[in-house]
């Protein structure tokens, strides 16, 4: 149920009677910070781990082995791309099987060598396309899923831009669910909602309304831990208030995750989301 | 659209407001007019092709158990509206006047053949069998159940994908699910799915591709992005007999294609294998 189409209305300015398509908007912001930004202002010692060492290597995840404050830690990001070219190589945050692979090579090696897991969420979708059904796009996500639900090391996972359906769902099963202010997480893209709903792309800021698909809904949903605030005009150039927001909430995350035992973190974030119950 | 649309019919695919769905069915392959309460009161196949029907969940689960044997767990666990989406109460209760069900999967316990399981069968018939929080819930209770129980899973499954109108919480059930089956498995116990049409979406993406066995029925449409999507995306054609079982077995997804009259059969001895490894080793154990 993914509908990546990406209906660009950058131009649209952000409306703070609108919140929901004022996030959505944001979240695709061109200049807003992406993984590698991220990765740029809170890791050091960074080494990239590339390829699924079976099709190749899909640029729209990016992994790696970097120090965190004193604890070396796995990344696993979704990067978007900022220039056209950047994009284009990046399939615009869109990965495919090969990189769900990737990631899950990540996700062993992190357990074998006992490194905290940090995920960088920021896609509006996993790849739709014939090449990715072909590789079992549907089979490798189901996969990472229960990857994440299995492994022994924690998992922090921050939504910084667009949350798209399955694809961002995919590295958001963790011990702990961050949310920058102006990210979403959804279901369905808007613009796809809309042409269901109203059979109208046009109407998506109606439909991101109803989607309920902003950090405070997830918040109140009780599926995100906590949320960042990010300052007027959070970009690239100016993220370093954020940045730091970010780094608290790491470094507390992962002062409480790393003292308990691997069996005992497992077990905890399998009850976290068994008892997500919102039905009747 | 493409193959597919020709081989299994789709015409009959209610729209919103339509009285039944159990008026006349128009066979895609043949052309024939059908009954559809003759059809769907049967093995959902038509008669004079072969041609498969989606087959509602009361009925598979006759065809596949032994009678009597069935016990439904959570019959009347009902969807509420967590968003207050629109229209979606009022499509809710349509779909329970026009399916006679109370939500997209029936769960619960049987024998198949004298081996025990425990059986989830979801129905595309009660809003295209998507997942929202009642349908994620009920393959949870269904999973930790099998386990306390100590029993195989055989999950028939039948999505158009996760719930729109339960937004980031249909999400939710991706992880939910995946974490009870999760713990399923890793007691060393059986999870058959069995892939019928249309299986897409975050079911695909989810329970639908963890089994340790997956069957599928002939031409059935099994994806992650439903066809549309792509060629939208693609702005291209799709290549004849895309996402159908038959492509997914030959790009290695699916372990067999099972016709509907040989599911039966299939299962059960699938069952009696697996039990039968699960015997071996307890009386290994006790030596």
């Amino acid at each position: 149920m993914t509908s990546i189409k990406q209906n660009l209305a950058i131009d649209t300015l952000p409306n703070a009677a609108d919140p929901a398509w004022a996030s959505v908007m944001s979240a695709r912001k061109e200049d807003r910070p992406q993984a590698r930004d991220y990765i740029e202002k809170l890791f050091h010692g960074v080494f990239e781990v590339r390829g699924d060492q079976c099709m190749g290597d899909d640029e729209a995840i990016v992994s790696a082995v970097a120090w965190f404050e004193t604890y070396p830690v796995t990344i696993i990001g979704q990067q978007k791309g900022h220039t056209l070219e950047e994009r284009m190589r990046c399939n615009f945050g869109m990965p495919s099987p090969e990189g769900y692979r990737k990631s899950m090579r990540a996700l062993k090696q992190a357990e074998k060598f006992h490194r905290p897991v940090i995920c960088l969420v920021d896609t509006p979708g996993a790849f739709c396309g014939v090449e990715a059904e072909a590789k079992g796009q549907g089979r490798v996500i189901a996969e990472h899923l229960r990857a994440m639900a299995m492994v022994k090391t924690p998992c922090i996972s921050i939504i910084i831009g667009e949350g798209g359906s399955g694809g961002a769902l995919a590295l958001s099963l963790a011990d702990r669910l961050i949310m920058l202010e102006n990210s979403y997480f959804s279901v369905i893209s808007p613009e796809g909602a809309a042409s269901i709903l109203f059979k109208d792309s046009s109407m998506a800021s109606e439909a991101a309304k109803n989607l309920k698909l902003t950090a405070g809904d997830l918040k109140r949903f009780g599926i995100v831990d906590s949320v960042i605030r990010e300052p007027e005009g959070y970009s690239r150039v100016h993220m370093d208030e954020s940045v730091e927001a970010v780094k608290k909430a790491i470094r507390n995350a992962l002062k409480r995750l790393t003292t308990l035992p691997p069996d005992r973190l497992v077990e905890q974030r399998q009850q976290k989301y068994l008892n997500m119950r919102w039905y009747g | 659209m493409n193959l597919f649309s020709e081989t299994i019919e789709q015409s009959h695919i209610p729209a919103d407001g339509e009285a039944s769905v159990l008026d006349m069915l128009r066979c895609a392959r043949c052309g024939r007019d059908l009954v559809a309460d003759v059809v769907l009161a049967g093995d959902a196949a038509c008669p004079y092709c072969g041609n498969l029907f989606r087959q509602p969940a009361y009925r598979r689960i006759e065809a596949i158990v032994d009678s009597g044997s069935f016990i439904e767990i959570e019959r009347e666990t009902e969807a509420g509206d967590p968003l207050s989406f629109p229209g979606y109460r009022t499509k809710l209760e349509k779909e329970r006047v026009k399916s006679k069900m109370q939500e997209g999967v029936v769960i619960g316990k049987a024998t198949i053949k004298g081996q025990r399981t425990a059986l989830a069968v979801m129905d595309s018939y009660f809003m295209m069998g998507s997942m929202g929080t009642v349908v994620g819930e009920k393959i949870v209770i269904l999973a930790e159940f099998a386990l306390t129980n100590r029993l195989p899973l055989v999950i028939f499954c039948a999505s158009g994908g996760a719930r729109m109108q339960e937004g980031v919480l249909s999400l939710m059930q991706m992880s939910r699910t995946t974490i009870a089956l999760a713990r399923h498995s890793a007691a060393g116990l059986l999870h058959i799915n069995v892939l019928t049409h249309p299986t897409t979406g975050g079911v695909t993406a989810s329970f639908a591709m963890q089994g340790d066995i997956t069957l599928a029925e002939p031409g059935a449409l099994i994806g992650f992005a439903g066809p549309r999507v792509i060629e939208q995306t693609m702005r291209d054609k799709l290549p004849e007999g895309f996402q159908t079982a038959e492509y997914l077995d030959e790009h290695g997804f699916v372990d067999r294609i099972v016709e509907r009259r040989d599911m039966r059969e299939t299962l059960a001895s699938l069952l009696a294998l697996h039990n039968a490894g699960q015997t071996c080793s307890s009386q290994r154990e006790a030596h």
